[in-house]
This record gives structure tokens, sequence and C-alpha cells, in this order.
């Protein structure tokens, strides 16, 4: 003979329900303690109910399965009061708990998740516009980037070999930042061979991006006076499948044996196939990505390699004008205050250790805790 | 000689390279598998942390180019997740990507007796992957009324109560580009959610930061990945049959590298 | 007026979509997923302007008899016959990607293949260049040489069979120097992406308004 014993579902207790903080109104938090018949595997879950009166009739917004113990209403209309309560499931039975309310969403001006992310925009901002103005009064120092110099030579060189240029943004979009840094090497590069009269190609993978290499191409040749020598054949749409352009752009480098293979912008797996064919025709080849996955790649294949930020730092590079040095300043200003950050809670937190694994004290293991969490983005 | 093994000629290296790769894939030896933290993790997860019943989102995140690296990843894992009686929501953000691993999704239901509708559902593909991923956080038929066939949502019984990522208790990602960091960014800091990874060999260094940092559970990667799950699973396939000839492929190229630092060193001695 | 007009949108978006990020109250709550949608029907738009260039760009390959004009001819072909088959998947099957759709054969017979085959080819390229690139030149690469080698063992399970410190090692590298590398990086990139972001919004990088 089989017993069943029957023990009753005990509800979830301290149910609160209040309007969602930080966020664009329509939404109502609801938390509650898990029931603790959560421990029977009958126990399947939380049915959360809602009414317009603390009296009901109460409809179901949502359900959770166990071991959660909040839930989001989002279907909430701002300005209108809501009763709430959560209802524990189980096999063949439920328990509800107390009615609570009423609660009234709305939406926020600020979301104080964010304020670290404020904060910051700030502090870098201000370093980039303060080291702008003082651009403007002195001369500052930028390193040498290799990359950067070696375009003339480059382009010199492919100029005696009677062979073209060949310049590639990668998989880029026009909405990537990094191809808009790439634009104005391009806009160097197509100066250069102007100037030398050699022939430049720019395959494309996306559209946009093409508009804007001919537009910048275009601007360059006249420039430099030579419009004559702009083919718009020459700066063409391949495809936008990522092996499909990697096949396109093989080809082009095998048929026209380009002199220089400039790779400038975001590259994924593809990298690899491009540089490698490039070098296989001889090609001298300067890459420049942000993409760090891809930065081995080109480190291996190619002659000269614009780590990440060198990308970004090119057009004030290549044109030292006061307000684009002084943004590079800006930046390592920035770039001192994280470093000083990392290495000042590095000591902080291990200290932290130690005092809590010595004499037993967490109170500095616990601040540490929460500066550090003060760091990561909320919703 | 030392010309030779300073400036070995490429089609040599290719030649070897095709041999040691293709002759494992045919022959099939057996190595032993060491299966790493990262998808230890990924596995004990939906294994033991997951109740049964858990509702599981499955992005399919890469297209043909990739699919013999991340499908075998995604048969171990979707293996796994049936298995354990979870709930599979099946979409994804590359829309060649869906119909190929569709293939996989539909032979492994059939075989474990998984009913549509009820065990799991396809959502199919919707363009703008970041407005896709940010209101599915409000309310998921704002963007899917349907499903990939064109049933309306509300009638099929698993989304009765699925609304949005408040119900879904897990989210993996199998990844062959940059669409995983914006899981990570869009999704898993803004709205607090659980997920891992399978990626591509290429791809997995990207993801390793947000692993060590515990913004994701657990990190699939490459083929060697599938391997690994695959052995946790207790279900070998083509990610561990697949093992020797990347083994094979990884030693001849250092002995490549020996032979090259072996002629550079002699003609520098000379 | 030409460049203040573009300039001026700039500045405006630019400054919107960052006060958007800490607003959530509507109407700025919502503005980036709306000008992400606007940008998707942009984007939409112009890939009549590749479709244009690509077209036009072989048919004069073609009509010339320029070298290599063939392989125009067959590109034009495979376009048109995708295109087609596209169309008519889409008003026989509802959609282009149903398992039954002929689009969806020539997917996965033709252009399955030859993507996984140019995906193949970095086997063959990777073996080449680290080939080349791994030289024992000075302190610096023989340290990078020995982690490589390392490394590459260390993720195959004939690195374990070897040697079963090898994995342990070759973790230790993955996790710790080349986290923190990349992170150095990473960070760097993205300093330089919020200068460059800032220079763009204030007007003063225009090399995108040539």
């Amino acid at each position: 003979m089989l017993w069943v014993i029957i023990i009753g579902l005990l509800p979830p207790g301290g149910v609160k329900a209040f309007d969602t903080p930080s966020d664009g109104g329509g939404s109502v938090t609801i938390r509650w303690e898990l029931s603790p018949s959560e421990t029977l595997s009958q126990f399947l879950g939380y049915r959360i109910l809602r009414g317009e009166s603390e009296a009901g009739p109460f409809e179901e917004v949502g359900y959770v399965i166990k071991g959660r113990g909040e839930y989001q209403d989002r279907s909430t209309e701002d300005g209108k009061s809501y009763y709430y309560l959560v209802v524990g499931v189980a096999v063949g039975d439920s328990v509800a708990s107390s009615v609570v309310g009423p609660v009234i969403s709305s939406a926020q001006w600020f979301n104080a998740n964010r304020l670290n992310v404020l904060i910051f925009t700030f502090l870098i901002s201000l370093f980039v516009l303060l080291y702008i103005r003082r651009a403007k009064r002195e001369r500052l120092f930028i390193r040498k980037i290799p990359g950067l110099d070696a375009i003339e030579d480059a382009v010199g060189r492919s100029t005696e070999m009677g062979r073209p240029i060949l310049y590639s943004f990668g998989l880029g979009l026009l909405s990537d930042v990094v191809t808009i840094a790439s634009l104005s090497i391009l806009s160097r590069v197509a100066k250069k061979a102007a100037e030398y009269g050699t022939r430049l190609i720019v395959p494309n993978y996306d559209p946009l991006v093409m508009t804007a290499a001919q537009e910048t191409v275009k601007q360059a040749f006249t420039e430099a006076g030579r419009p004559d020598l702009y083919n718009e054949g020459d700066i063409t749409f391949l495809t936008q499948d990522q092996f499909g352009y990697a096949a396109g752009v093989d080809g082009i480098i095998v048929r026209e044996k380009p002199g220089t293979c400039f790779w400038q912008g975001y590259f994924f797996a593809e990298s690899l196939i491009l540089a490698e064919t490039g070098h296989s025709v001889g090609a001298i080849q300067i890459a420049g990505t942000i993409a760090v996955t891809q930065l081995p790649f080109f480190i291996a294949a190619c002659d000269y390699v614009l780590i990440g930020e060198e990308m970004y730092a090119a057009s004030a590079y290549l044109r030292p004008e006061p307000q684009m040095v002084g943004s590079l300043k800006g930046e390592d200003i920035a770039k001192a205050l994280i470093m000083a950050l990392i290495i000042f809670s590095a000591l902080w937190g291990t200290v932290g250790v130690l005092l809590n694994q010595w004499m037993g004290s967490s109170t500095l293991l616990d601040a540490f805790h929460s500066f550090v969490n003060w760091f990561t983005v909320g919703e | 000689m030392i010309e030779l093994l300073d400036k070995l000629d490429r089609r040599i290296i290719y030649l070897v390279i095709g041999i040691v790769v293709a002759y494992p894939l045919i022959v099939h030896p057996v190595m032993p598998i060491r299966v790493s933290e990262e998808v230890k993790r990924a596995y004990e997860f939906v294994e033991d942390s997951l109740p049964s019943g858990s509702v599981i989102l499955i992005s399919i995140d890469y297209d043909a180019a990739s699919e013999p690296e991340l499908t075998p990843m995604f048969r171990a894992v979707l293996t796994h997740a049936f298995r354990k009686g979870h709930k599979v929501i099946y979409m994804g953000h590359w829309a060649l990507g869906l119909p190929l691993a569709q293939k996989d999704l539909e032979e492994i239901a059939h075989r474990m007796g998984k009913t549509y509708g009820v065990d799991y559902v396809n959502l199919g593909y919707r363009p703008g992957f970041v407005t896709v991923m940010l209101a599915m956080g409000r309310e998921l038929r704002d963007i899917y009324s349907s499903d990939y066939q064109g049933i309306p949502i509300d009638s099929i019984p698993m989304m009765a109560n699925i609304h949005n990522y408040d119900q879904i208790d897990l989210i993996i990602g199998f990844e062959a580009g940059s669409t995983g960091e914006f899981w990570i960014q869009y999704v898993g800091s803004r709205f607090n959610k659980r997920m891992f990874f399978g990626t591509t060999g290429v791809v997995a260094p990207d993801l390793y930061p947000y692993y060590a940092s515990g913004q994701i559970l657990g990190l699939i990667g490459g083929l060697k990945g599938a391997a690994e799950y695959e052995t946790q699973i207790g279900h070998p396939a083509r990610g561990v049959f697949g093992m020797p000839a990347q083994s094979f492929a990884h030693l001849a190229i250092l002995i490549f590298i020996v032979i090259g630092n072996i002629g550079y060193i002699l003609r520098r001695r000379r | 007026m030409k460049r203040e007009v573009p300039l001026a949108i700039t500045f405006i978006t630019g400054v919107l979509l960052v006060v958007a990020f800490f607003v959530p109250h509507p109407p700025l709550g919502d503005l980036q997923q709306r000008f992400q949608i606007w940008y998707s029907i942009v984007a939409g738009f112009t890939f009549l302007l590749g479709l244009d260039s690509l077209v036009k760009h072989h048919l004069k390959k073609i009509q010339h008899r320029r070298s290599g004009w063939g392989f125009s001819v067959a590109l034009l072909i495979s376009f048109f016959t995708t295109l087609i088959l596209g169309f008519y998947s889409w008003f026989v099957f509802s959609s282009p990607y149903d398992l039954r759709a002929p689009f969806q054969w020539l997917y996965t017979s033709v252009i399955l293949p030859l993507q996984a085959t140019m995906f193949a080819l970095l086997a063959f390229f990777i073996a080449s260049a680290a080939y080349r690139a791994f030289r024992a030149r000075n302190l610096a690469a023989s340290l990078l040489l020995v982690s490589a080698g390392i490394v590459m063992l260390g993720r195959v399970p004939i690195g374990k069979a070897i040697w079963s410190g090898l994995p342990v090692i070759s973790d230790w590298i993955m996790n710790y120097p080349q986290m923190a590398a990349k992170r150095g990086i990473l960070m760097g990139t993205y300093l330089g992406a919020i200068a460059m972001s800032l220079r763009i919004i204030l007007g003063m990088e225009r090399t995108y308004l040539t």
C-alpha cells in the first residue's frame, strides 16, 4: 500500500510591488521571498496576478519557474493603480500570498544605474577638450607610428614596380567608427597615389562604404591635381558575404598583382586569407584593425600593423592640427587615469583579502567589492 | 640545404597539411579528451542548476562557413537540453544559418521524441539583431508575432507564458562573429540574464574576458570545445572524431616552425 | 552650406543619442532603438547602390571584352539565377529559407560548400604564415615562439598525451598574459573610439564628408 502524505503548501512571503526604478515607465517590479515549499519536488513555480482594485478581479500577467523571487510586469499603464498577488503553484495545488498595492508605474528622467558611465563620459570628454585647448597654445609630442610613416614608401614602391595599390576596409560598415578612421588613411593613400600616378583599387563589402570611398578618392585625386586619373570602376561593390568577399579580393590580387596592399578596418576570419594571398604575390602589406583576434594573423603576414587605437590616431597623425593632436593627448590622460585606477584597486583588493585572512576583518574587502560593483553597468 | 629549410616552398607546407588533416578524418583514430573548466561549467549549469522544464533560448549566430565547427556543439548542447527535459526556443541573428541548423534541430527532436510547440519552438529570423535583442526584453511578440512557418505565437502551447527574458532561464548562443558580444552587452548586463556561448576557435579569445569576469557562465570554444561537450554527455560525434585531425595539424605546423627556425639559425651562424 | 548642414545633423544626432542613453523617459528612452530601425531601412536601400555598381561594372567589362570578361559572364549568370530562385521560393513557399524551396537547395549545395572551402583555406594559410612569422629573431620573438608552441599543443588532445602539464600551462597563458594584453589593447581601442566619436560629433573629423 502506498502512503501519500499531503502537506499544505506554504505561500511566498514578504511580497513587495514597486515602480521599476530608472526605466522608461510601463513597468512594475514584484519581489517575494521564496516559498518554503520549494523543496517539494511537486512545487513548480509562481504565477503573478494583477488587479485594478484590492478586491480583484485578478488576472495572470506572468509566470516564473521556482527558484526565482522577482518578476517585472512590463505591461502596466503609467499613472494607473495596480494590486498584485503571487501564487505558489504545485502539481494539483496552489496557494496565494496576500494582496499588495496600490502601486503606480512611472517613467524616470535619469537612469541612476548609469551614473558611473555618465561620470566617466564626462571625465574623458573633459580631458579631451582641455587638451585640445592646450594644443592650440603649445606643440604636443606624438610618438612615431611606423605603419603610417610607411605609406609614402609603399606607394612609391608600387609605382616603381608599375603595379597597382589595393585598399580594403574589410567587413566594416559605415556605422563603425573604425571605418571612418580608415577613410582618412585612404584619403592620404589616394593623394599619394595620384601624385605618383599609380592606380588604386578599392573592392568593397558595404555599398555605403563604397560610396564614401569613391567620394574620398575623387576628392583626394582632385586635390592632388589629377582628377583625370580617377576611375569609378576601380572602387566597386563585391558582395556582402564574408568569404565571397575574401574570394573576390583574392581574385583581384592574383590577377592584378598589386605592389602594396592596405588592410585597414574591421576584419574577421578572412584576414589571413587576404594577407597570405597578398604576400604570395610579393606585395608590401600595411594592415590596421581594432579586431583583436585578427591582429596576430596580420602581424604574422604583414609588414606593418596599426594596432587598435593607432588606427583612430591615424587622422590626427596624418593631419597634425592642434585640435586633433589635443584629442589624442586627452585620450592618453584618460588612459593614465584608468591605469592608476586598476593599480589602486588591485592593491586595495589584495590588502583586503590579506586582512580578511589574517585578522578576520572584512571591512576593507567589502568596501572593495562595493567599489568594483559600482563599475558594473545596470539596465 | 640551409636555404631550403629557411625558405620552404609553400606548396610543400600545403601538401603536408592536406595529408595530415585528411588522413585521420578517413581513418578515425580515437584520442582521449580532457574537458576544460569553461566547458564543464556550461555543462554543469544545464545538468544540475536548471530544474527540468526550464526554458532555454538558443541563438544561431553563424552560417555556412563555420557550420563544420559550430554544428557539432549545437547538436551536443541540444541533445543535452532535450535529455534533461528542458524546453528550447530556437532563433538566430544570421539569416542563412538558421535553416542549416534547423535540419539538426528537427532530426534530434524527432530522435528524442520531442513535439514541436510543446518541447521546442522555432521562431526563425528577424532582421536588425540589436533591435530584436532589446525588443525581446519587453515582449517577444512585438518582434515574433508568429513562428518561422507563420503560426501565431499565441497558438503555440509552449509559448503561452513566455513573454520576455524573465521567463527564459538560460541563453545559449552559437557564435561565429561579434553577435555574442552584443548578447552580453545588450541582454546579459541589461536584463541580468544567465548565458553561455559556443564559438569558433577564432572567436573564443574574444569572449574569454567575459568568462573570466563571470558575465558568462561557460564557453565552448572551437571543435575542441564541441569534443569536450560530447565527452561530457557521453555521446561522441563529429567533435570527438575531428580532434585527431586538429591535433595532427597543430603538430605539423609546430614541426614546420621548428624546421624554419633551424634553417634561420644555421643561416645566421654562417 | 554643403558642409554645415551635415555637420549640424551629426552634432544634433550625436548629442541627442548620448543624452538619450541616460534618460529613460519617453520620447528619449527608445530613441536608440528607433534610430537603429531607421538605419536598417536606409542600409536596406543602399543595396541597390551596390547592385548598380556590381552589374554595371561587369556589363562594361563584357561589353569591352576586357581580359577575364568570361568570369563576368559567370558572375552575372550566378547572380541572376540566385535572385530569380530567391524570388520564386519566396512566392511559392512564402520564404526563401523554407527547407523545400529551390533557393534553399542552391544554398546548401552551392553556397555552403563554397563558403566552407574559402574558410578551410585558413588551415593552409595559418601553416605557411606561422612557418614564416615564428622565428627566434630576438628575445621577444623567441618568447612568442615558445608560448605559441605550448598553446598550440596544449589546446589539442595530443598535447596532453605528450605531457600532462602542457594543457595547464596553455590555459595559464590564455587566462593571464593573453587576457591582460588583450584587455590593454581593448581599453586603448575603446578610448580611441570615444575620442574619435567626440571629434566626429564636434565636427573636427570630417573625412567622411568629403
